[in-house]
This record gives structure tokens, sequence and C-alpha cells, in this order.
């Protein structure tokens, strides 16, 4: 096992763990959204980190894909989380 | 020998953004922190691409590098005049 | 020299990225939480060039710090009492004075257990003698894939499907917008600097997209890169106060949209028609449908993240000049 498999996969599990405790105790929801989109980082980052294989082979492209994928995927979540935000403070403004 | 001038421009760089970063947080006054932070990265990226266009030695890739280094110039300068702007407008209101 | 340069480089990545996330998650004010995560979302594109992950590099730099940045400084542009002095400025309180320190605690307690479990079980994973399956699959298939780049053939040929139902979740979030209001307000008009920049930089950021969509094949890139410049291209002309961004209206709007998906399954279902499994395609043809599809996913993937953006439908402005 590289030595960059084991610090990078310890760091992304650190990433996921924080975005999740952030997720639950913070009352914004916009630092909701930004913790969940850190966590979503830190899974990326297993991802990536399964798919190394050392400075000179060539790594794995399929969790590259996937990773692509996700984020993708995790901006489109984003905006519409950010849609409906935006839609909640009209309403609450409008009381 | 050229590996040699390509350190010394890269090391160059490296100092010149420390510079700015130390700028950032000691100077008083957005403005003076935005003219630090401006001039001294641009300066610094500056260096190290030519550093760095030296250690590759193709004469096509020091024309990227050369291209992205005009980009940054452009783009920092635009932020940091926004950013100055909006600042000076801010007090105008106040 | 080279190997201990290389550990100092990741023991340096690793702990500006953590650093960046513990600050973006903990400060106290919202719009610097913001900053810092594009920051965090910047390093990470280092981390993964660093990975040899440059296609993914590619993306988290134009979409995941750059477009998610301009979302997020969007929404929190869009909160009252918002000035660009924050030492003032407590927005939100980072954490409900009511809850007890004990619910807190357990929290943080049961997410440090979560990251002991996560990464005991990760590390034990690194040394499966099964994980060369994939890659070999991919290596040996690469020929008949149409293209040489390993990571847009797996993403185009070999699990084409699940591009064409990222594409169809694109769209269905951009619909979602869509049905929950109206476009954001727009920006006022932008004095010399700015405009002078945005006039040679949307065409340059164009030009890149087109680069970025045709050197995909053999090279780190591809349809996603390529639509996140365009995008990014279009939010600098909006930004510089320019109602009319390019987009159409009306059905042109909706075919621009869905021409990713529409495509997709045309050239599928046309595998179909051809006697193959559904986005089958021969090795002869693959290079070319490949591109073609590609072509179709940068338009609407750009489309959508302007969308996206915009918060809205684009409303029909009265001819302004420009």
């Amino acid at each position: 096992m590289l030595t960059a498999q084991w610090l990078y996969g310890i760091s992304a599990c650190l990433i996921l763990a924080l975005g999740l405790r952030a997720t639950l105790l913070h009352t914004s929801l916009l630092r909701r959204i930004i913790a969940i989109n850190i966590m979503g980082t830190g899974v990326f980052m297993m991802l990536v980190i399964i798919a190394y294989r050392g400075p000179d082979a060539v790594p794995d492209p399929v969790p590259h894909a996937l990773v692509l994928t996700g984020i993708v995927v995790a901006v489109s979540a984003t905006a519409l989380a950010l849609a409906l935000l935006r839609r909640l403070n009209t309403e609450k403004a409008d009381d | 020998m050229i590996d040699l001038f390509s350190s010394i421009f890269m090391l160059s760089g490296i100092i010149f953004f420390l510079a700015g970063s130390i700028g950032l947080l000691r100077l008083p006054d957005l403005y003076s922190r935005l003219h630090a932070l401006t001039k001294a990265d641009n300066l610094g990226l500056g260096l190290l691409l030519v550093g760095l266009a030296l250690h590759m030695q193709q004469p096509l890739f020091a024309l990227k590098l050369l291209l992205i280094w005009l980009a940054v110039l452009a783009a920092g300068s635009a932020s940091a005049h926004l950013i100055a702007q909006h600042a000076r407008r801010q007090e105008a209101d106040q | 020299m080279n190997i201990i340069s290389l550990y100092l480089v990741d023991i340096l990545l690793v702990i500006s990225l953590l650093s960046l996330a513990w600050a973006s998650l903990t400060t106290a004010d919202a719009r610097r939480s913001v900053i810092l995560f594009m920051a965090f979302g910047l390093v990470l594109a280092l981390v993964w060039a660093r990975l040899l992950a440059p296609d993914v590099a590619l993306a988290e730099a134009a979409i995941g710090a750059g477009l998610s940045g301009a979302l997020l400084l969007a929404a929190i542009g869009e909160q009252p009492g918002s000035s660009i002095n924050v030492n003032t400025d407590h927005s939100e309180d980072v954490q409900d004075s009511n809850r007890s320190v004990v619910v807190t605690w357990t929290i943080t307690g049961l997410c440090a257990a979560l990251a002991i479990i996560l990464a005991w079980t990760l590390l034990q994973t690194f040394d499966n003698v099964n994980n060369k399956a994939t890659a070999q699959a991919v290596s040996e298939n690469l020929t008949d894939s149409g293209v040489s780049n390993p990571v847009t053939a797996v993403l185009l040929n070999f699990r084409a499907y699940d591009t064409l139902l990222e594409l169809a979740v694109l769209l269905s979030a951009v619909l979602g917008i869509f049905s929950l209001g109206g476009i954001r307000s727009p920006y006022q008009l932008a004095g010399p600097v700015f405009d002078g920049l945005a006039r040679w930089l949307v065409p340059v950021l164009m030009l890149t997209a087109g680069y970025l969509l045709w050197v995909g094949a053999h090279a780190p890139g591809g349809a996603f890169q390529a639509g996140a410049t365009l995008a990014a291209a279009a939010v600098v002309l909006r930004l510089a106060g320019h109602h009319n961004i390019g987009l159409p209206q009306g059905k042109s709007l909706h075919i621009i949209m869905t021409i990713g998906v529409g495509l997709f399954l045309l050239v599928g279902l046309s595998m179909l028609a051809l006697g193959r499994s559904f986005l089958d395609y021969p090795p002869a043809l693959a290079g070319t449908l490949i591109l073609v599809i590609e072509t179709a996913a940068m338009i609407s993937i750009a489309a959508t993240l302007v969308l996206a953006f915009l918060g809205g439908r684009p409303q029909m402005q009265k001819h302004k000049p420009c």
C-alpha cells in the first residue's frame, strides 16, 4: 500500500466526517448545502484514491468516470437546493 | 546551467508570492492589501512561469504559459479594480 | 530526492485541504464560508492533478470551484443585509445556542467513529487482488472504443448509459429550478474595465470549450469540461450586465436544453434498429458517434448550467443596444 493512498484515504474519511458533522449541527440551510458538498468531496476523494496505482502507473479510469459524473450531479443538486432555499426565503419574507 | 536559471526564477517567483501573502495578512487597509496582492502575485506568477518554460525547453509550451500569464494578469487586475470600486462606493454611501 | 519532495507536496496539500474544510465549516460568517469553499475547490483540483486524474481536475476547477462558487455567491448576495464589510456582520450563528453540549459532543463522537471505521475499511481494500479487473477490461477494449482517452471511452462508450442518465438528471434539476420561481434580478451594466475584460474573455472561453471538446478523444478533456467552460462564458456575460446572453426563447430554448439527452437516445435507439444492443456502437463508427454525442451533450450541459445560475426562464427583453 502506497503512502499516498494511506495519507489521502484517511483525509478523505476525515473530510466526509467533517461534512457530516456540519450538516447535522448547522442551523442555516445555506451552511448545510455547503457541508453536503464537502461530504460529496470526501466521497470523490475516496473513489480517486482507489483508482490510484502509483506515480508511474496508469490509474484506473472507471472511478475517474464515476467522479466526473458525481461532480456534475453534485452541482445540479446544489443548484436545485439553492433554488429551493431562495423560494423558501421568499415565502418566509411574505409572511 | 539552464536548470540553475530555471530554479532561480521559480524561487524568486515563490518569494514574491510569499511577499504578497504576508501583505494580505499584515497590511491595515483593503486598498493596500489589494495593491500588494495583485502586484506581487502577478509578478510572482510571471517569474514562476519563466522558470517553468526554461525547465521544459519547448517553444510551444512557453507560448501557452505566456498566454496563461496574460489571462491571469487581465482577470486579476479587473477583479482588483472591481473590488476597490465597490469598496469606494460603499464608503461614499456611509 | 524525488520521493521526498512528493511526500512534502502530499503533506502540504492534505494540510491545506483539511484546514480549508474545517475553516469553511466552522467560521461564523456565511460569506466567508462560501469563499473558503471556493478556495477548497481549487486546492482540490490540485489534489486531483497530483493523483493523476487530469480529467477530474479540469472538471473540478470548472464546475466544482467555478460554477458552484458562482451559484453560492449569487445565493449569498440575495440574502438581506449583504455588504462587503464582514467585520460586524454576523448573518447566522454557527450553532443553535439552545442545543445542549451533550448533543453536540455525541454527534461529534459518532462522526469521528464513522471516520475511523470508513478509514479502516478503505485501507483494507487497497491490497485487494481484484482491484485490477476494471482497469484491465478497459485497457483491453480501448482500441475498439473509438477514442484513445480511457476516461472518455468509459464515459461515452463502455458506461454510456450512466452518462445518458446523468444528462437526464441535469435536465430534471433545471426543470425543478424553473418550477420554483422566476429568474434572478439582472446585474447593472458593467464599467469599462469589466466590460473590456468580458469582450475578449468570452470568445477565448468559447474557443477553449471547442478545443476541450475536440481534444477529449485523445487527451484529458471532453464534453463536461467543455460545457462548463461555455457556461462560465455565459455567466461572465450575465455578470457584465448583458441581459440577453445568447439563450433563445420558447421552443428553441427547449430544443437546446434537451438536445443532449435527445441525441444520445436517438443514437442508442438507432443501434437497436441496426440489430445491436442499446448504445452498442459498431467499432468503425464509434469515434464519429462519440464526437456527435459529445457535441450535443456540451450544448445541453452549458445551457442547463447557465439556466441553473440564472434561476429561471430568461425573459423577453426589449432590444438593448450593445
